[in-house]
């Protein structure tokens, strides 16, 4: 079972750069086992931010990618067939409960309202999760914790959380760093200029005000990341930004044009 | 033969007097001057051909005219394009003159010159000859097809409004501008010498459409953007035509209502339409963020133009420090005269003075040398180290300015202009504060302002829409005028009792519609990947696994929420057509359609679809008539019944616009599915329209905007005949109704076999 924990274990430390005071209070609701949900827009730092506290706490990290085909069993765990019968398999957050490791739901919202109910009696009271095509009942680990994230902005009507799956949770709310906490993030994950780092977050910026006039997102922190490491690898500013910055995010030709005025205006 | 009052003539002039042997008074008075510019430009050759020709228009009968302005054009038209251009133009002044056109033979030759100047070589005039020659072939008109009879009417406007033309346009926009009068107005003189004069709107509309340079309307989404994405404005952009105002040129500016920007922009030193756009509008924004206003009254007007100058370089420098590449642009754009161009001992150097000290404050290598300016760019640059500085600072360096370099001759009238327009800054109105009224103003209110307003409230204004011209392949912008409004009221309950009438259909419609009405819950079985094991099909499985045979996989089951989205838009033809009795009935198509509509509308409200009724029809392209008969929020209601009752039929059928229009409500819709249903009992046509298939093929076009914005339009036609041209428009999404009386039953099911 060790070897088992050891592999959900994150050994090195991620970087991350507190935008306030996140680090405690999400310490803080561990030390009561609250469950916590993580909003804000795609490339924020939402999932470096669960990996880097479950660094710092030292617990395992379960991580499940969430989409419309996942099925409650994807997560709880089902009955393999074999050759002389069935075989339990656990899901990951069976396993989480088991083994008392973070389980992280990302993207919550992506999977179906039916399967997000059965974290329900897992993030009460109860800390209980009910196997019942098994007939079992299993108790959370102490250390166990769930935390799930999601992007409240480009999603439809239809997809949002039931009032009765928010209301389980303390909530942190993210967004894309400040221009200068941006400038140092990007010159302390890539080693770039911090010169260089306050042209691409001032361009960061300008996509940014762009939202809902045909951006749905703006350039996310991640974007500009990417950005960095190409000009730090020697590539042209400018080339660099058309691929890392404008030619992912957008098709819209007016768009793009306005992007890469401004990259010219920013790096003449 | 005239007496020349010369009392000596030089005998080569009286040779050529001779040659040119043209008896008009008029010709003598100006023919040495002519001669004297000829022998200048023309060779010996040209020189002869020059005089023969000039005989031949003197003795073609058509009045002194035409010999004076090609004595009078001529050398400069050989100039510009070369002597060997003569052939081709005298070919077409023949042709004019041997058609009923003659008239149109003078302003062709006095419009030459500036022509000539335009198109610098002779390919190009070749073109524009033939498409002269083109026009004039083709507005000729003619009685019964065997004698050219009338003269084009629109020929000799084309060729007073050519340097103009040439001047705004590319051959090829002015080719597709006379194509597309000849095509709209050959059979209409009046319309047509309007049309070829400029006087017209749609003349000037297509003559904007073609013009050379960035058009604000190609680009105004990106400037918008622009202004969001990198300055966080949000104000709204308007546009002044550069077109037609050749005296007082408009220049940018910005108040309360928008910022005003020009029409279009020729790409200059280098910079890109859309550059110069931006260029104006960073401006703009330089000034709404940095500049506070200033009380003018107590400056004279050359203060506060030293004061303006200064300050439109502050905003533009602090601007290059938010967005460096700017300076690239406004330097390109920037004017660089030279320190010697203006002579200040005959005219006034103020605007070329201040041009240099404008060009010395924002590029350090302006290379000029005097002194003040170099003193003035050192205080300008010391007091923007300290940061943002302000009006008011730049505002003294301004006075002072204006006074160190003060002259005498400022004041002359002769005002020198070279190179000293700077033309992506605006007018600075917004800068200047008066505190006293000046005496030029005047104080009076619009008494009818009031009634105005009150008379606008009741109807709304028209709403225009493109046409598209299968000749051309282009659209006709802003061709048709729509007009929308409720549909009158009629009695409600004539609807309920042809409801009742068709109870038993109503019954029968019902079981189908509780078949199609959404469930919530749908169970999806034999799947690989499912919620639920599907015990059933596991056991079967189970069973075939161990008897040894390969058993199903596909043994769980999964549920999938069904709910319809769908928004339907009804559109119904309301022409004169529908007033016709149906074969073998006492009713009309419109008693038929308004019962069939009726079932469909009840139909649909117990599906809990939104949808919409509209009626349209068309009195030509100027009144378009659209009925809203019921709206998507609005349930089947009296209102509602009331208006249905109240449909009537008359005038043609436009279906290109109606459905444009019907569109752009529907496309509002927070739909998945969107549904244009349009139902009509015959092919588009009007009245002003001889072309049958133009409207035809407008409304395939409109049927092609509409899938693209994701609507699927589908016809129902009740014209047994409209095989013809029906799927012409539509494609595969229609059906011929040929039993019309049973369209009230055909209807609903319909529409049900399509959102099923």
């Amino acid at each position: 079972m060790t070897t088992h924990i050891e592999q959900y274990k994150v050994h090195k430390e991620p970087y991350y750069q507190p935008q306030g005071n996140e680090v405690a209070l999400y310490e803080a609701a561990y030390r009561n086992r609250l469950p916590v949900m993580v909003k804000g827009p795609t490339g924020c730092g939402k999932s470096r931010f669960v990996e880097y506290m479950a660094w710092k706490l030292g617990k395992p990290l379960i991580t499940v990618a969430c989409n419309e085909d996942m099925t409650a069993s994807d997560l709880v765990g089902r009955y393999l067939l074999e050759a002389n019968g069935t075989r339990w398999l656990d899901g990951p957050l069976t396993t989480a409960a088991r083994i008392g490791a973070i389980c992280y739901l990302d993207e919550v919202v992506e999977a179906r309202q039916d399967t997000t109910v059965v974290i329900h009696p897992l993030t009460d009271h109860r800390r209980t999760l009910p196997l019942d095509k098994k007939g079992e009942l299993i108790e959370a680990h102490p250390d166990f914790q769930l935390v799930i994230s999601y992007n409240p902005g480009y999603q439809s009507l239809m997809k949002d959380l039931k009032q009765s799956t928010k209301q389980r949770f303390t909530a942190f709310d993210f967004d894309y760093p400040a221009p200068e906490l941006e400038t140092s993030i990007l010159a302390k994950e890539t080693g770039l200029d911090a010169a260089v780092a306050a042209k691409l977050v001032k361009i960061g910026q300008t996509a940014r005000n762009l939202k809902g006039h045909g951006l749905d997102e703006g350039i996310s922190t991640r974007l500009l990341v990417y950005a960095s490491t190409l000009i730090k690898d020697g590539i042209d500013p400018r080339e660099a930004c058309r691929m890392a910055l404008v030619r992912p995010i957008t098709d819209d030709a007016d768009i793009r044009d306005t992007l890469d005025h401004a990259i010219d205006a920013t790096f003449a | 033969m005239i007496e020349t009052t010369t009392e000596y003539e030089h005998p080569l002039m009286k040779g050529y007097r001779e040659q040119l042997n043209c008896g008009f008074a008029q010709v003598g008075e100006v023919f040495e001057d002519c001669m004297a510019e000829a022998l200048a430009v023309l060779s010996r050759a040209g020189l002869a051909a020059y005089l023969d020709n000039a005989r031949f228009l003197c003795k073609m009968g058509r009045g002194v005219e035409p010999v004076l302005a090609f004595l009078e054009e001529w050398p400069s038209v050989a100039k510009a394009l070369g002597e060997e251009a003569l052939g081709p133009v005298m070919a077409a002044i023949q042709a004019m003159h041997k058609s009923p056109n003659g008239k149109a033979i003078t302003p062709f030759i006095q419009t030459l010159a500036p022509v000539a100047r335009r198109l610098h070589s002779l390919e190009p005039l070749e073109h524009y000859l033939d498409i002269a020659h083109d026009l004039m072939a083709r507005t000729t008109g003619s009685i019964h097809g065997h004698h050219a009879t009338f003269p084009s009417p629109g020929l000799p406007e084309f060729f007073q409004q050519a340097p103009f033309l040439f001047n705004q346009l590319s051959m090829a926009g002015v080719r597709n501008w006379v194509e597309y009068g000849i095509r709209n107005y050959r059979t209409h003189p009046e319309r047509q010498a309007e049309y070829f004069a400029l006087k017209s709107a749609d003349s000037r509309a297509v003559l904007q459409r073609e013009r050379h340079g960035v058009l604000f309307a190609d680009v105004e989404r990106r400037l918008e953007l622009y202004l969001r994405g990198l300055w966080q404005e949000a104000e709204q952009l308007v546009p002044y035509s550069t077109a037609f105002d050749e005296l007082r040129k408009p220049i940018p500016y910005y108040d309360k209502l928008g910022m005003r920007v020009p029409d279009v922009f020729d790409s200059a030193n280098g910079v890109k339409g859309i550059d110069r756009y931006r260029a104006v509008l960073a401006h703009m924004v330089g000034h709404r963020r940095w500049t506070t206003q200033v009380i003018a009254d107590n400056y004279s007007p050359l203060q506060r133009m030293a004061v303006e100058f200064f300050e439109d370089c502050r905003v533009e420098t602090l601007l290059c420090r938010e967005y460096p590449g700017l300076r690239d642009i406004f330097l390109a754009l920037h004017p660089h005269p030279g320190e010697d161009d203006c002579d200040p001992e005959t005219m006034s150097c103020l605007r070329h003075r201040l041009t240099m000290l404008s060009r010395a404050l924002l590029d350090e290598n302006h290379g000029y040398r005097n002194p003040i300016i170099l003193e003035f760019a050192q205080r300008f640059h010391e007091s923007m180290v300290r940061g943002e500085s302000s009006t008011r600072e730049v505002a003294d360096l301004a006075l002072s300015f204006s006074a160190r370099s003060r002259r005498q001759s400022d004041q002359y009238a002769n005002v020198y202009f070279d190179n000293t327009v700077i033309d992506y800054r605006d007018d600075n109105r917004h800068m200047w504060l008066f505190i006293e009224d000046s005496d030029d103003e005047d104080f009076f209110d619009d008494p009818d302002k009031k009634q105005k307003k009150e008379a606008e409230a009741q109807s709304l204004p028209p709403r225009h829409y493109p046409e598209w011209d299968y000749n051309s392949q282009t659209y006709r912008p802003d061709w048709v005028s729509l007009y929308e409004h409720l549909h009158p009221k009629g009695n409600a309950a004539d609807i309920d009792r042809l409801l009742q009438k068709n109870d038993a259909l109503a019954k029968r419609l019902k079981r189908i519609l509780d078949l199609l009405k959404p469930q919530d819950k749908v169970r999806i079985r034999y799947q690989e990947e499912g919620s639920e094991l599907d015990l059933d099909v596991a056991i079967r499985s189970l069973i075939d696994f161990k008897g040894g045979a390969t058993p199903d996989p596909r043994i769980n089951m999964s549920h999938r929420t069904s709910g319809r989205n769908i928004a339907v838009s009804l559109v119904l033809d309301l022409s004169e057509s529908l007033n016709e009795k149906v074969a073998g009935s006492e009713q009309t198509i419109l008693e038929l359609s308004q019962e069939a509509v009726s079932l469909l509308a009840w139909a649909i409200e117990r599906l809990g679809d939104p949808f919409a009724i509209s009626g349209f029809h068309s009195n030509t392209r100027h009144d378009v008539r659209f009925m809203h008969i019921k709206g998507y929020s609005e349930g089947f209601g009296d209102e509602v019944k009331a208006r249905l009752a109240a449909m009537e039929a008359g005038y043609s059928t436009r279906m290109g616009a109606a459905m444009r229009h019907a569109a752009h409500y529907l496309e509002a819709r927070p739909a998945d599915k969107k549904l244009m249903l349009i139902l009509t009992d015959g092919q588009p046509a009007d009245v002003d329209v001889q072309d049958e298939k133009l409207l035809i093929e407008d409304a395939r076009r409109a049927v092609r905007e509409l899938d693209q914005k994701g609507i699927f339009a589908y016809c129902i036609n009740l014209d047994p005949k409209a095989d013809e041209y029906v799927a012409d428009i539509f494609g595969r999404q229609y059906t011929v109704v040929d039993n019309i009386q049973r369209l009230p039953e055909k209807l609903p099911e319909l529409f049900m076999a399509l959102t099923k």
